[in-house]
């Protein structure tokens, strides 16, 4: 699978990452489902051409101007304090509703019995599960590796929120908060205003991105817990202004990815710190 | 057009026998009965409050139906499974039976059929409220936008392969009752319902001539839709558990779904079709055609899947609830004994234990005794969609409960019922009595040509005629 690709880059002088990447299978869960779903259609020659198009639209590695850049996120666990400044920010900026918590801060329980907190964005998985699941195709994935929605196309079937293991989406189920004008145009890029009857979630700010803005939540942390980066140059800053090498970072604080055994590789790694066992999984 | 060739020449066909059963095919055609107008009234006036509440629903988001974050499917994705799922009791009826040479199924081909024809297009309509946005609906008919790898794709295509092949269903055995129909008619004094119904048979018969070379070709034709639909409406209900299915929430991520949602549409279909069977014999006064003996036998048929039903359902709650696993064991234990248990247990005693009861029993093996246990199966079989598509729906996947120390604890999602949705499941409800009234003011209710040739070949006792 071509989307791998990414990994190879930092993996060179990033050990950590070859840890992070262990359980990456050479045919993505979502490719095989792919092939096995036109198989039983009985539409080889439409798979055929599906294939050649999903293959046409793989992010480019290289544009003139440099690399394309390949966008994740660094969550510090130890440092969240819980404040959920992060979620009102966000919710602020994209005229949500209060339970539209496209980054939501989770209280959870270690296996000792204590709680810490986990902020939740899209992971902006490099395999999602969201996006095969469409019947419009509103879902893509960009070539900096951002998961996003057309709300120009979704119907609102809502087969991606069952899709996505992480509760990561949320519906327009009323009107949504109305906004002024906004420097965008409402746009898979910069959803705003919300439309009713669409899916909405975390775009990681990628409108904001092209002009070197941080993500909003980011610059907004008081802790300084979220870093946002650059896979490419193997750098990431958060909003106190520390910059990281990613792949030295995830590697020195066994960084690991929320839910690896979905097989969606997200771009989203957790520093854990807490005894903490991010797979949700009570016997550890 | 007074050439076309009566069906059966050379068959006696002044019997007393048959007289009657061609005037009581079209009596529902000819005669008004006092109840008719009322009846269509109170049926259209529910339909139009559904659409009211669906039209407000449009203006006000689908928050309005009780839907949120925490429970994104609900009652319309239940609806759509229940109601789509009913319409495979004509395909057993007529299709299976045909297929099996079971000549007692003659009396009640076409109510089951029309029921199909009927139930399937309403369960299709509860697309249209399950959609965030219905006014792109069209973008599933319009192959630029379609996405292949889609479960719910998939459903289109397989839902309305289903539809073509119903209507193709209803439409073939029809073709020489149109033709009997039109002779009837001939003698009957001109008036614009007959005139209307006249040239409606014509199209019908088209040049259906009623030779036997046409009539074996056109049986040939029925036998291969009746082998065809069978795997279509296997096919129809599996995929439509797909769209559940491939997703990694416990309790939807069930390699046994599939074959549940098919036994689960058999079971509520059969059950289905005998209210329709029992309410047409009273109203339309079929006592004669269709006789007790038919719904000892359809009750036989509905509790064989019933009881297939019931291990089906078994053998997933045993094997999840065993597993032990965070999410399938908390989704069992919810179901058994949490939040959904009185919904479930309302399913088991009503759908699952008390129609076999009533079917071992002689004494309760009647007629009223069918009807009841049929009643109880489709009511209880919408309770069981509900629960089989709300509680993974209500389930947080991050933070679950189960990780936080108990089953019961922890921010499980709830759906709530509002009268937005209810109104509109009344409606659909109320669409199937209404529309059946409709096609069986234009279509002989009973296949005459189907019986008269059964009954030749097996007597008319065992057709029941
Ligand atoms: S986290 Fe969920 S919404 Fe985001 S890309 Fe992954 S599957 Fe899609
Ligand atoms: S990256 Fe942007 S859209 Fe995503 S959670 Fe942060 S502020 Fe919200």
């Amino acid at each position: 699978m071509t989307t791998r690709h990414e990994n190879e880059l930092v993996a060179e002088d990033g050990a950590g990452r070859d840890e992070l990447t262990a359980a990456a299978v050479t045919i993505g869960r979502r490719g095989l489902l792919r092939a096995a779903a036109l198989g039983s259609l009985g539409v080889g020659v439409l798979g055929a051409l599906t294939e050649t198009l999903v293959a046409a639209a793989e992010p480019a590695t290289s544009t003139p101007s440099g690399p394309v850049k390949q966008w994740c996120m660094i969550i510090d666990l130890r440092l969240c304090n819980g404040c959920k400044v992060c979620t009102t920010a966000c919710q602020t900026a994209h005229y949500l509703h209060e339970d539209q918590t496209w980054m939501n801060v989770y209280t959870m329980t270690n296996a000792a019995g204590e709680n810490y907190f986990m902020p939740r964005p899209c992971q902006m998985c490099e395999d999602p599960a969201c996006v095969p699941v469409c019947p419009v195709g509103a879902n893509f994935r960009t070539p900096e590796g951002l998961t996003l929605v057309d709300q120009s196309k979704c119907i609102g079937t809502r087969i991606c929120m069952n899709a996505c293991p992480y509760d990561a989406r949320y519906f327009n189920w009323s009107d949504p908060v109305p906004a002024p004008r906004q420097p965008f145009k409402q746009e898979p890029e910069w959803p705003v205003p919300q439309v009713k009857g669409t899916v909405g979630k975390c775009i990681e700010c990628a409108a904001m991105l092209p002009t070197g803005q941080l993500p909003e939540c980011v610059t907004n942390c008081p802790m300084g817990v979220l870093y946002f980066g650059d896979l490419t140059s193997d750098a990431a800053v958060n909003g106190m202004g520390a910059t990281i090498k990613i792949s030295t970072y995830l590697a020195e604080n066994d960084a690991m990815v929320f839910k690896e055994e979905y097989g969606t590789h997200p771009r989203v790694y957790y520093i854990p710190g807490h005894g903490q066992d991010l797979n949700n999984n009570p016997s550890a | 057009m007074t050439d076309v060739i009566i069906p059966n020449a050379g068959r006696e066909q002044s019997t007393p026998q048959n007289a009657d059963l061609r005037a009581a095919a079209l009596r529902p055609v000819l005669e008004t009965p006092r109840w008719w107008w009322p009846s269509i009234i109170v049926l259209t006036v529910l339909v139009l409050g559904g659409i009211a509440a669906w039209i407000y629903q449009v203006a006000n988001g689908l928050g309005t139906a009780g839907y949120s974050d925490g429970a994104f499917w609900a009652i319309y994705e239940a609806n759509l499974v229940t109601f789509i799922g009913v319409s495979y009791g004509g395909a057993v009826v007529s299709a299976i039976l045909r297929l099996t040479h079971a000549a007692w199924r003659a009396p009640l081909t076409r109510i089951a059929e029309a029921t199909a024809l009927v139930t399937l297009p309403i369960g299709m309509v509860f697309i249209i409220p399950h959609l965030g946005d219905p006014s792109r609906i069209w973008e599933l008919v319009w192959p630029p936008y379609w996405n292949l790898t889609s479960p719910i794709l998939w459903d289109f295509f397989a839902v309305s392969t289903y539809l073509l092949a119903t209507i193709v269903f209803f439409y073939l055995p029809l073709v020489p009752d149109a033709a009997i129909a039109l002779e009837t008619l001939e003698g009957e004094a001109p008036s614009t319902r007959v005139t209307v119904r006249k040239t409606l048979y014509r199209v019908l018969v088209g040049r259906f001539g009623g030779t036997p070379y046409e009539r074996g070709r056109l049986n040939g034709a029925i036998g291969l839709i009746a082998i065809m639909i069978i795997p279509m409406a296997v096919s129809v209900h599996s995929v439509l558990s797909f769209a559940f299915a491939s997703s990694s929430r416990a309790g939807y991520m069930e390699t046994i779904l599939p074959v549940y949602f098919v036994v689960a549409a058999l079971y509520s279909g059969v059950a289905l079709v005998v209210l329709t069977v029992a309410a047409s014999r009273k109203l339309f006064h079929l006592e004669a055609f269709v006789t007790p003996r038919h719904f000892v036998r359809l009750g036989f048929l509905m509790i064989a899947f019933g009881a297939a039903y019931l291990y089906l359902t078994f053998t997933e709650y045993l094997i999840d609830g065993y597993s032990g696993t965070a999410g399938a064991s908390a989704w069992v234990y919810q179901i058994v004994a949490g939040r959904y248990a009185i919904p479930f247990w309302i399913y088991f005693v009503a759908g699952g234990i008390a129609p076999l009861f009533i079917m071992m029993f002689k004494r309760l093996r009647t007629t009223s005794g069918v009807v009841v246990a049929s009643l109880l199966v489709v009511a209880a079989l919408w309770i069981k969609r509900l629960v089989i598509v709300i509680p993974p729906a209500t389930e947080p996947l991050v933070n679950s409960p189960l990780a936080k120390g108990g089953v019961l604890a922890g921010n499980w999602g709830t759906y709530h019922f509002t009268w937005v949705p209810i109104s509109i499941t009344l409606a659909a409800t109320a669409a199937i009595p209404l529309l059946l009234l409709v096609v069986f003011r234009f279509f002989p209710i009973l296949s005459v040509s189907e019986i008269e040739e059964l009954a030749e070949e097996h007597g008319t006792q065992e057709v029941g005629a």
